[in-house]
């Protein structure tokens, strides 16, 4: 069994077929993705504009990292839910797609980043590490950012 | 000479030609476009989400405003920007979509919500700033505002589906009236 068969059999999914026989489905939970993003980027942007010095500066990146967690990952529930759905509906054109493979390898690098790097140093990085807070946002921006654009660049190819 | 007359004469200007039928130039703004999302509508959500006392409740409310409102207005200019040469590079289907006019209707009610929550904030913030759950009228500023851009995404996205448009017919009178579609 091959990639490729694995992409053809996620293509003929109820899910995907119901979204492919549907003129309005695409759109709409396509809407919804976008709505998704725009949560997803407030709840990531104002920790990494907290780390680079910027935004809520009264306030530590810490008590920022908790305060927004519930939002990060209301977000990306919502962008799964909404997202997954849509690859269903096109997996065989995801597979041959330059953007979905920089899209998802961009995602799975930013989400162990997030939680398992950016988020657990923010919580225990002394103020006075103002270099290694700001390296921590740069990175984040630059992931996410990356995952935001090859996502819209699906759509063109 | 009516907005659809200027419309038409921006189709025929050689820059919106250019736009229109650039291989890159304009998916690169239309990426713009969405990503100014992420730094605008996401900052916006987390300043009504204080006005609702969801999130930061420890943080006075003219503290986060004042903190992340530059943010915004940075985002919200690369969204007019990459906006308005969206426009430019179709202008007369993108001046008869109907989601396109009701998105221009969302964003005129948002302006007013916005004005009068800044009127709000001036004459009383002073006696709630602190507060973690902020009276009713910025609570229900900040549910008027989600509310709104969640449909201004939505209708936005939207306008790429021509379901509704005007050469499309028929169509009910209803869309005709509200598209604006010029017919015999």
């Amino acid at each position: 069994m091959t990639l490729y068969d694995v992409f053809d059999w996620l293509e003929q999914t109820p899910i995907g077929e119901a979204i492919r026989g549907s003129s309005w489905l695409f759109p709409v939970v396509e809407a919804a993705h976008l709505v998704g993003l725009a949560l997803l980027g407030g709840a990531l942007l104002l920790v990494d504009l907290r780390l680079l010095g910027f935004g809520l500066k009264d306030r530590s990146p810490a008590y920022l990292v908790a305060q927004l967690r519930p939002w990060l990952l209301a977000a990306l529930a919502l962008m799964f839910a909404t997202g997954i759905p849509l690859f269903l509906s096109e997996a065989i054109k995801c597979q041959a797609s330059t953007a979905f493979q920089v899209k998802m390898c961009a995602l799975a690098l930013g989400l162990v980043y997030t939680f398992c790097v950016r988020n657990r140093l923010a919580e225990r990085l002394p103020e006075s590490h103002v270099w290694r807070a700001r390296a921590l946002g740069a990175i984040s921006l630059t992931l996410w950012f990356t995952v935001a654009a090859a996502g819209r660049w699906i759509g063109f190819s | 000479m009516s907005l659809l007359d200027i419309c038409e004469w921006l189709a025929e200007t050689p820059w919106s030609i250019a736009l229109h039928e650039s291989l890159y130039v304009y998916p690169l703004v239309e990426t713009a476009h969405v990503l100014s999302l992420l730094l605008f509508v996401g900052s916006i959500i987390f300043i009504d989400l204080r006005l609702l006392g969801a999130t930061l409740r420890e943080a006075p409310v003219t503290e986060v405003t004042s903190r992340i409102l530059p943010w915004t207005f940075a985002g919200f200019a690369v969204a007019v920007v990459s906006g308005a040469l969206l426009f430019y590079a179709i202008p007369v289907r993108t001046f008869l979509s109907i989601f396109f006019r009701i998105k221009m209707l969302l964003l005129f009610i948002s302006g007013i919500n916005v004005l009068l929550l800044h009127r709000f904030l001036n004459r009383t913030a002073d006696s709630w700033d602190t507060t973690a759950r902020p009276p009713l009228r910025a609570r229900v500023a900040g549910a008027v505002s989600l509310a709104a851009w969640a449909l201004v995404i939505v209708m936005g996205r939207m306008i790429a589906y021509d379901w509704f448009d005007c050469d499309h017919q028929p169509q009910s009178d209803f869309v005709n009236w509200a598209a604006g579609c010029p017919l015999e």
